[in-house]
């Protein structure tokens, strides 16, 4: 207890590096064992090779049925001979499917896709660390990896070979089947989820009759990732699978595909664990508006109203999006979203996150989009322009004014009479905006009254309306004077007091 | 006036519909949270026939809008007329269940179920229900999602044919294809059952019941555990072995360890709805499994419900069931590999002294908090200290105190400061129930270590443990022990360490009381006026208005007085700002 230092007293938590070193000692998981009674030795089986052709078949089968046998890998020294002779068998196996022509026949199915549920089905083990963070903490790796590596191999191998017939396989290889394999995606361990991709592609490909179940289940688990648990370590990995299969999409799209680019991609944007799976999230939604650009509306509003509020690294993100999609847009569809969008685009602009600001500045480093905004920047530049002009004077940060400034010119040299208009009318611009807002202040504030004296407004409705008008004359003295000096400033003639609200009121309505 | 009343009445829909397009999403929402103020000063009508349908048309917007929509609209009954309109909220708050956030559509479910009860059985069955129907048959999962939650609050109040159909709609919700829409119908299961006449319970709630229970998602199957306790509670006893049993054996066998984990969680429900009969055949085998299960959360799941469980044992043979079945697991997890599972059962296993009485606690209990008291980690010692009182009762403390105190001692001396803190909060009751010579003889040095700790949250959880103290022990005590010590402080040349002389006397002048304040600590505070450092000055400015009130008038006036005046005219503005305080708050002026 002495040997405590005084640092590590007053500061009670232990330093990161320190319980990493901690939890990767002990960082493998695996329930799989845990199901089973306790194995049986194993004992060896002679080589396939050297097995004459006609007893082959058999041995196959005994084979496969000897690595049904599952062991404790949370123990390393417990049956180590069995799991060895497990191990050799598997390679073996492996070697089997891959090299030999023609011994996938019929009733070996069974007993293979046995082998393969035995070994690679089991419920995921509760995550050791509950606050993991795919970001920063060392994943869980699965313990029993040694075994389930080759038997994900085998079965790779078996989905790859030439003699491999789905209209046979697919008595085993069921929705079942594929609902345990999409369940194992969540696995913590990154090598795993590498192997279940592949796998799940290959039978995507092959198993015609079970592509629309597997493509709801995978909008399943996104939805219930979305809306439920915002936990599933497989989400990159199932995209990057989809964009393949988006790829492939025919022509008119699908109703249902539509349902999903805009009921479940979209909305993965407002994950928490964004980051992780962004790249293979932008690569989907750009395939969708690759095949068909009346999508690209919908989709930059969906964005535009998911747009992160606090967290810039997501905004970033955005934006990066943003320009993908910009590189593929037809100019007949940026011309239906521009305003919104560089609207957004210029709150970018000004972001006090510098790298916010210099990645919606970089746009117009992109020669397509400049093209763009050069065929639209009647509408374009309005919008930019008070946002680009503040930033040029206020930033704090001299890289992003340098980059403003460029653009500033750019934009100038697009339509220069326009420029100089907007240059002209900006301070007017700012004080009418301030005035609105005033107004809005006021207006709300008389709501507020109208709340207050809202029992009196119940018994008496002209008498408390009254009481309220009363109050606001009363109450607004100060308010007045700015009022009446902004009215001057807009060269308005400013108002008696008296006659005040109604001419709010008939701005309000304009 | 007249004209101006016009105006007024006419610019809230106005404002409200500029504000809701407003691009500032924070001014849609300020207009939004505001809905009420503009309903009121719409009057009932116009809010129903112009401000809701605007408001159901404009349906599309950022989700915080709407969450707050949703929210404004179960409180609107009387807004737009009383319960005999109320029927008008409902197409706006049909709307808002389909979103796809799940916090809106839950509001909005929420507000549904608010105004439901307004309706009369009437207008129930002519507007609420086909709302209901028309969630559960919609074509996106959110809407039938929705309509799980509404199913039980319109049952009891509609005819016999729509109650049939009712029930039918959530049969086929149990059954729907996204399992999104199972666990929301699994999740009602229970609450839904309780509104159904018994014969239904059994024709259709068991039978959905089962299939929920093993439906081929874990997510949806541990959902039904929690309708178990439900249902259990509404069948008689003779029927459960039969309707409910076979389910919930499986359940706490089921090979995903998320619904074992369920089980154990709701083991003391489960244990009250199926009664004393099954809990001795079938629970106390179940729970034993639960105990030695392979998954440490579900071990330590069960772990914390030891105590509970054994406490609603049948009466007549508790004993012999906890001694032979429940204690042999309890030994095993007491050196579990998992210390959140130790650590659950440490804040348990006390409770079990007042069950099994003194002999047992003494035999068989106590080498079992003997061990955990010597844990690796804290805070199993801690949860096992915490809960010293469930033993004091039964063996008295002595028996432990010997283990305790280097128990303890380690504590109080962790690495964390939180454990230290921790166990500091636990000092006046360990002292109440150790007595005052074992207190002097072992504790106090630590209680006075804590005040020159290096962390400011511990010297100060060590002032208010000194204060708690001297409540406990008396003033007299106080005189003896603590005060020398403290007082002691005021000479030490870390200034932080003289200031907590001062958060000391502020804390027990008033349990010290006036005499030993007047003679002892106030010499001490008015000579620490003079401190060269104007944060213990300010600090004697504050601790002088704070023991004011204990001093009597001659010493304000004579002592304090003067001292307060001094300082008043301090040089640094923040002990001229205190003395002042104090001078104004004790009315010296």
């Amino acid at each position: 207890m002495s040997a405590i230092s005084a640092s590590e007293k007053v500061d009670g938590f232990t330093r990161k590096s320190v319980r990493k070193a901690q939890k990767q000692r002990k960082s493998q998981g695996s329930s799989q064992y845990r199901t089973q009674s306790a194995p049986v030795e194993l004992s060896p089986l002679p080589q396939l090779k050297d097995a004459p052709s006609t007893e082959q078949q058999e041995l196959f089968t005994q084979k496969l049925q000897q690595c049904c046998m599952l062991f404790d890998f949370f123990d390393s020294v417990m049956d180590l001979k069995s799991k060895e002779i497990k191990r050799a068998t598997l390679n073996e196996l492996v070697d089997y499917v891959s090299t030999n022509r023609g011994v996938l026949v019929e009733s070996t199915y069974p007993e293979i896709t046995n082998m393969i549920c035995t070994n690679i089905f089991r419920t995921l083990p509760p995550s050791e660390n509950p606050d993991f963070d795919p970001e920063e903490d060392e994943p869980t790796l699965e313990a029993s990896w040694p075994h389930i590596q080759l038997v994900y191999e085998f079965l790779l191998r078996f989905l790859e070979n030439p003699d491999f017939q789905p209209s046979i396989a697919k008595r085993y290889i069921d929705q079942k089947f594929v609902l345990q394999l999409l369940e194992l995606f969540d696995s913590e361990d990154p090598r795993e989820r590498d192997f279940l991709k592949t796998i799940l592609h290959r039978i995507y490909g092959k198993f015609l009759g079970l592509r629309a179940f597997i493509r709801k289940q995978i909008n399943n688990i996104f939805l219930k990732f979305i809306y439920e648990t915002d936990h599933f370590n497989g989400v990159a990995e199932l995209l990057e699978i989809l964009g393949s299969i988006i790829n492939g999409f025919a022509l008119p799209l699908k109703a249902e595909h539509k349902q999903f680019l805009m009921k479940v991609l979209i909305p993965l944007h407002t994950a928490k664990g964004l980051a992780l799976f962004h790249a293979q999230l932008a690569y989907c939604v750009v395939q969708f508006l690759e095949k068909d650009p009346t999508l690209t509306e919908p989709v930059i509003r969906g964005l535009l109203k998911f747009w992160p509020k606090t967290c810039s690294q997501k905004e970033v993100m955005y934006l990066g999006e943003i320009e993908e999609i910009l590189d593929v847009i037809e100019p007949t569809q940026f011309i239906k979203i521009q305003e919104p969008l560089f609207k957004q685009i210029s709150r970018c602009v000004a972001n006090p996150h510098f790298q916010v600001a210099e990645r919606a500045l970089y746009f117009w480093n992109n020669e397509y989009i400049l093209s763009l905004i050069e065929e639209n920047i009647d509408r374009v530049l309005p919008i930019m322009f008070g946002s680009l002009y503040r930033i040029s004077k206020e930033h704090w940060n001299p890289t992003i004014v340098a980059l403003v400034y460029n653009v500033l010119k750019t934009l100038m040299e697009m339509n220069c009479t326009l420029f100089d208009e907007l240059t002209s009318s900006y301070k007017a611009d700012r004080q009418r905006e301030k005035k609105k807002e005033q107004e809005r202040d006021e207006l709300w504030k008389k709501l507020d009254e109208l709340r207050l004296s809202d029992s009196a407004l119940v018994q008496n409705n002209s008498h408390g309306l009254q009481n309220n008008n009363n109050n606001n004359n009363n109450n607004s003295n100060s308010s007045n004077n700015d009022d009446t000096e902004d009215k001057s400033a807009d060269s308005a003639a400013a108002l008696p007091t008296d006659d005040k609200e109604p001419d709010v009121l008939v701005n309000i309505f304009v | 006036m007249a004209g101006a009343d016009g105006d007024d009445s006419l610019y809230p829909i106005a404002v409200l519909i500029d504000e809701l397009r407003n691009e500032d999403v924070q001014l849609r929402l300020n207009s939004i949270k505001k809905l009420s103020t503009i309903a009121l000063a719409l009057g009932v009508e116009r809010t129903r026939t112009e401000l809701l349908p605007f408001l159901t048309d404009t349906i599309y917007d950022e989700d915080e809008v709407l969450l707050a929509l949703a929210e404004q609209l179960g409180n609107f009954t009387m807004l737009v007329g009383g319960p005999e309109y109320v029927h008008c909220l409902l197409p706006p708050l049909e709307s808002l269940a389909t979103v796809e956030e799940t916090v809106v559509r839950d509001k909005a479910v929420e507000s549904l179920r608010k105004i439901s009860q307004e309706h009369s059985p009437g207008d129930l069955e002519v507007h609420f229900e086909p709302l209901v129907k028309r969630l559960a048959s919609g074509d996106w999962f959110t809407s039938r999602t929705s309509a799980c939650g509404l199913f039980s609050v319109c049952y009891p109040r509609v005819s016999s044919t729509v109650k049939a159909e009712i029930r039918q709609h959530f049969r086929t919700l149990c059954s729907d294809d996204t399992p999104m829409v199972r666990r929301a119908a699994a999740s009602k299961l229970g609450e839904f059952a309780k509104v159904l006449e018994l014969d239904y319970v059994k024709s259709d709630i068991i039978s959905l019941f089962t299939a929920l229970a093993s439906d081929e998602q874990d997510s949806v199957r541990l959902l039904a555990v929690e309708a178990c306790v439900s249902i259990a509670t509404l069948l008689p006893q003779e029927d459960l072995e039969t309707l409910v049993m076979p389910t919930l054996r499986q359940a706490a066998e089921d090979k995903s360890w998320r619904v074992r984990y369920m089980v154990a969680d709701k083991f003391s429900e489960l244990q009250k709805a199926v009664g004393p009969e099954i809990t001795k055949n079938d629970l106390v085998p179940a729970f034993q499994n639960l105990l030695k299960d392979c998954e440490a959360e579900v071990r330590a799941a069960a772990a914390n419900k030891v105590k509970e469980f054994c406490e609603n044992l049948p009466e007549d043979n508790r004993e012999q069931i906890i001694m032979t079945h429940i204690l042999p697991c309890v030994k095993e997890l007491v050196s579990d590999t998992n210390q959140h599972v130790k650590s659950a059962l440490a804040s348990v296993i006390m409770g079990l002294s007042t069950i099994l009485g003194k002999d047992n606690t003494i035999e068989h209990l106590l080498p079992l908090f003997l061990a955990q008291l010597k844990d690796e980690c804290p805070e199993v010692r801690l949860n096992i200290i915490s809960n010293l009182d469930c033993v004091n009762e039964v063996i008295g403390i002595r028996q432990l105190s010997q283990s305790l105190l280097p128990a303890i001692v380690e504590l109080a001396e962790d690495a964390k400061w939180r454990v230290r803190l921790a166990i500091i909060e636990y000092m006046p009751l360990l002292a109440g129930q150790l007595g005052v010579e074992f207190f002097d003889e072992k504790l106090n040095t630590l209680c006075m270590a804590w005040l020159i700790d290096h962390v400011y949250a511990i010297r100060e959880a060590a002032t208010c443990n000194l204060m708690k103290l001297v409540e406990k022990f008396g003033a007299e005590w106080a005189k003896n022990t603590i005060v020398p010590k403290v007082l002691g402080m005021a000479n030490d040349p870390n200034y932080l360490h003289r200031m907590t002389t001062l958060f000391c006397i502020n804390a027990l002048s008033e349990a010290c009381g006036q005499d030993i304040t007047t003679k002892q600590m106030l010499p001490v505070v008015l000579k620490m006026s003079n401190d060269q450092v104007a944060n213990v000055r300010f600090n004697v400015a504050k601790s002088l208005q704070k023991i004011g009130p204990v001093l009597d008038s001659n010493a304000l006036q004579t002592e304090v007085k003067p001292v307060l005046e001094k300082l008043a005219t301090d040089t640094d503005m923040d002990v001229k700002y205190f003395a002042q305080e104090a001078i104004s708050v004790l009315v010296l002026a």
